[in-house]
């Protein structure tokens, strides 16, 4: 067993929340059919996190954290505006605002730097992510937000699953669509937002694409594919954060995501619901029973003939 | 008697096509309407304009006297069976719980009473072998069966359904008919966006003919005839080779 500092237990901690919480939420984004969407308002946070450090003049958690809100909420707007408004479709929509908010984000970033001259500002980190760069403040502030989406997801549970199967109904039994939606927009910012630091801007979405896709093979319940969800992302943030707490300065982001790919790749496999391997034992023994019916059915002929 | 929903003026456009033009019609308690018309004539629109899902440039629509949002519980509604993900994973009776929520409460669990409430709905549908069956592995007519489950449950006065019998087996038409039958036996109202004119007399007892605006409506034996279809088709039947009124 590794020994690990007391800062770094705790960043694990808020790792494996971090991560239930973008499972849950990434189910939500899967069934609207919007994974894609968690990618490009990731993208879209970072000129919000270079801002706000810009505003604050230090590397202060809270602001960057409320920068990249509003520049991913902006995004979505954006997108929205953009679809709505114009012939342009939400995937064309969402490709624009990705890039142009991320290469600004860059052009930013750059600049900052270099102002700084030699003062490393350690936003680089927020590309990647860093887990280790967190302190103690960081944690805090990370895991009471994740607890909070996480309570927004349970305390709603069933509008949720109405509101992602059909709205439309939902709409009718009185269920606000348009609440449904700002709320849906809002734990999806919120945890690309606290995520952006320890996963990276670059990644985040895949800690929200991932665990759903995966647990979807092993469960045929709305509430189990959540819960499972929440869980594979969880191992998926604490293990990726452990395996990049081994080398010095290697980054989070990448570690979470192979994890996580991981976890797929046996879900894919194993998963008793259409997993790769249930299927083709299903349709052998299927065969089998076809052929054996088949064999029956000759030798029954055979017989029949034999009485003509 | 007093109208269950009266339309007025009804104007409503769909990227920039006005698709409904100045919509009036009244309808009685406890009749069954078909509600027919060509492809692209806006029935399904009319549906959603009436429930506020749909945006409207002019008219008023009252329910029971009242605007939509107050009387929303006593109206129920059944999309088209294409509008949702069927490979959501669920099953059956969950879904049919789902027309109970607004009878649960917000932000409150089903209890024992409403699962048993939902299972009697499947019952009258005669899907309670399906329970727990994944929606996903329900046949069409099935899914169809489920989604008006769903709405008995929630026993509404007035039931809007968009298409239930497009593609369906004859046993889903038959039991879903029945069904629609025993709703106005109760004095409840229905209105069924339809698609096939050779069952319109058999089945329902008022029809509205839609197309754009309102071409006839009224009983079935004096409003769907050869000269109001004729006008209501126009062109395409003329073009089927059939003389229009």
């Amino acid at each position: 067993m590794i020994q690990l500092s007391h800062n770094a237990q705790w960043v694990l901690l808020s790792t494996f929340i971090l991560g239930i919480a973008a499972g849950v939420v990434g189910c939500f984004a899967y069934w609207k059919r919007q994974s894609l969407m968690s990618d490009a308002l990731s993208h879209a946070a970072l000129p919000g996190v270079v801002i706000g450090f810009m505003a604050a003049g230090v590397k202060s958690l809270p602001a960057m954290i409320a920068g990249a809100a509003i520049s991913a909420l902006l995004g979505a707007a954006l997108i929205q505006g953009i679809r709505s408004s114009s012939r342009v479709k939400e995937d064309a929509a969402m490709g624009i605002i990705l890039s142009v908010f991320f290469g600004l984000g860059i052009m930013l970033l750059t600049l900052v730097n270099r102002m700084g001259g030699g003062n490393q500002s350690g936003l680089d980190s927020f590309i990647f992510g860093q887990a280790a760069s967190m302190v103690r403040q960081d944690v805090w502030i990370m895991t009471a937000l994740a607890l909070l989406v996480l309570m927004v997801a349970a305390v709603g549970f069933k509008e949720w699953k109405l509101f992602l199967f059909d709205s439309a109904f939902g709409g009718g039994l009185g269920l606000s669509v348009r609440w449904m939606n700002g709320l849906y927009v809002f734990v999806l910012v919120l945890v690309i937002v606290i995520g952006i630091q320890s996963v990276g801007v670059i990644l985040m979405s895949a800690l929200l694409i991932i665990p759903p896709v995966s647990a979807r093979y092993w469960t045929n319940s709305f509430a189990g594919m959540v819960v499972l969800s929440g869980l594979l992302g969880g191992g998926a943030g604490m293990l990726g954060t452990l395996i990049s707490t081994m080398g010095k300065g290697w980054p989070t982001g990448p570690f979470i995501v192979l994890v996580a790919s991981g976890l797929f790749l046996v879900s894919l496999f194993f998963g008793t619901r259409k997993g790769l391997l249930i299927v083709q034992l299903e349709q052998r023994s299927q065969r089998r029973r076809l052929t054996r019916a088949s064999i029956d059915m000759r030798s029954l002929k055979e017989e029949y003939s034999h009485e003509l | 008697m007093q109208a269950v929903l009266k339309v007025n003026g009804l104007t409503a456009s769909y990227h920039r096509n006005k698709v409904l033009d100045q919509v009036s019609f009244e309808v009685k308690p406890g009749t069954l309407t078909a509600i027919v018309g060509p492809n692209g004539a806006g029935k399904s629109t009319l549906l959603k304009a009436l429930l506020q899902q749909h945006p409207t440039l002019a008219g008023e629509v009252s329910f029971f006297g009242s605007p939509y949002p107050k009387v929303k519980a006593r109206i129920g509604y059944v999309p088209q069976r294409g509008s949702v993900d069927w490979d959501f994973p669920t099953h059956a009776l969950d879904v049919v719980l789902m027309g109970l929520y607004g009878q649960i409460g917000w932000l409150k669990w089903p209890k024992k009473d409403h699962r048993e409430k939902a299972m009697q709905a499947l019952m009258e549908m005669g899907m309670e072998d399906y329970a727990k069956r994944q929606i996903s592995q329900l046949s069409g007519g099935q899914q169809q069966r489920v989604f008006l489950a769903r709405a008995l449950a929630q026993d509404a006065d007035l039931y809007f359904l968009d298409e239930p019998l497009a593609g369906v087996d004859a046993t889903t038409e038959r039991v879903i008919m029945a069904t629609l039958n025993a709703l106005k036996n109760k004095g409840k109202t229905v209105l069924v966006v339809h698609h096939d004119l050779q069952t319109v007399e058999d089945y329902f007892d008022h029809v509205l003919l839609l197309n754009r605006t309102v071409m006839a409506h009224g009983p079935t034996a004096d409003s769907f005839t050869k000269e109001t279809i004729g006008r209501t088709y126009g062109g395409v039947l003329r073009w089927m080779g059939e003389k229009s009124g």
